[in-house]
């Protein structure tokens, strides 16, 4: 199935997990830094976490990093196919905001 | 000091209450066996706990990676039984919800009500069985002057089936209402 930006928008977790990756990242470092980022607002449950992570695993948006002196801890790195979600997504969002200060008149300054 | 309680749950929902009610007690679950609770003395409320359904046996090795990245990610796993999982957190590490999103909690929900689909249908299928054999015995066979099988057919059956409608109302069907409340309240949100 091709990956194109016609598909709908990213959830609120995905878009955070995949943006938070830019930097290796293991599973709890992504919980606490989308939780910074959102202040407190999206905090990922772990469940909900390891499952986004295998997803994304497995759509070659993310892939593994071996960390050095631990084999079974796990780092997460973005690809190139998911810098490219991400891209598609701030298109979509811009949009999305653009369009919104329009109507609403919030962007008169 | 520890303090062992032998209790035998079929709901987890009440189980996983139970446990909590006395986590703010000070009384915080640190083992578990089949229908034998350890608990150990602590500070009132210090953690929160859940009950979660894994997807394959604790054993497994999916299931050992998934419990591995929730130690990980600050949540303890106190004991496994089969396929359920006892884990808790620090209450002071804020709120404990191993699925914070509608798409994976519907996940989470479907899985548990497979689970106790089976178990309906089974208990349903030996019930009803069972109370089929009994009636053809005694009705078409006239087995009642010889020996009282048919009447244990009848008795065993109408309690299996009896179980399956108790796990009917009583767990899958809370499961089922819950998924339908969550789509319904979240249609228009991601």
């Amino acid at each position: 199935m091709p990956e194109s930006s016609e598909r709908g928008s990213l959830t609120e977790a995905v878009y955070y997990i995949l943006l938070s990756l830019y930097q290796p990242m293991h599973g709890y470092g992504i919980m606490q830094t989308v939780g910074e980022w959102s202040r407190g607002r999206v905090i990922l449950g772990a469940g909900t976490l390891y499952g986004a992570l295998n997803t994304l695993l497995e759509k070659n948006w993310i892939q593994t990093v071996a960390v050095a002196g631990d084999s079974r801890k796990k780092e997460y790195v973005i690809t190139e196919i998911g810098k490219q979600q991400i891209e598609d997504e701030l298109l979509r969002l811009d949009e999305r905001l653009t369009n919104g200060r329009r109507v609403t008149g919030g962007d008169k300054g | 000091m520890k303090k062992i309680i032998h209790k035998a749950y079929w709901n987890p929902d009440k189980e996983q209450q139970w446990i909590n009610e006395l986590a703010a007690k000070g009384l915080s679950l640190s083992d578990y066996s089949w229908c034998r609770y350890v608990f150990e003395e602590t500070e009132p409320g210090k953690y929160i706990y859940q009950i979660e359904l894994l997807e394959k046996g604790a054993g497994s090795p999916e299931s050992e990676l998934y419990l591995h990245f929730l130690e990980d990610a600050k949540v303890e796993v106190v004991a496994t039984y089969m396929r359920w999982a006892f884990l808790r957190k620090k209450a002071s590490d804020g709120p404990f919800a191993i699925y914070s999103d509608c798409d994976s909690k519907i996940r989470y929900l479907n899985r548990v009500k497979s689970f106790w689909i089976f178990f309906v249908i089974f208990e349903l299928l030996i019930g009803l069985s069972n109370i089929g054999i009994g009636f053809f015995n005694l009705y078409y066979l006239r087995l009642e002057d010889f020996h009282s099988f048919p009447w244990m057919n009848l008795i065993g059956g109408a309690l299996c089936a009896g179980i399956g409608i108790v796990f009917f109302f009583t767990l899958l069907r809370p499961v089922y209402l819950q998924i339908r409340k969550i789509r319904k309240e979240n249609t228009l949100y991601d």
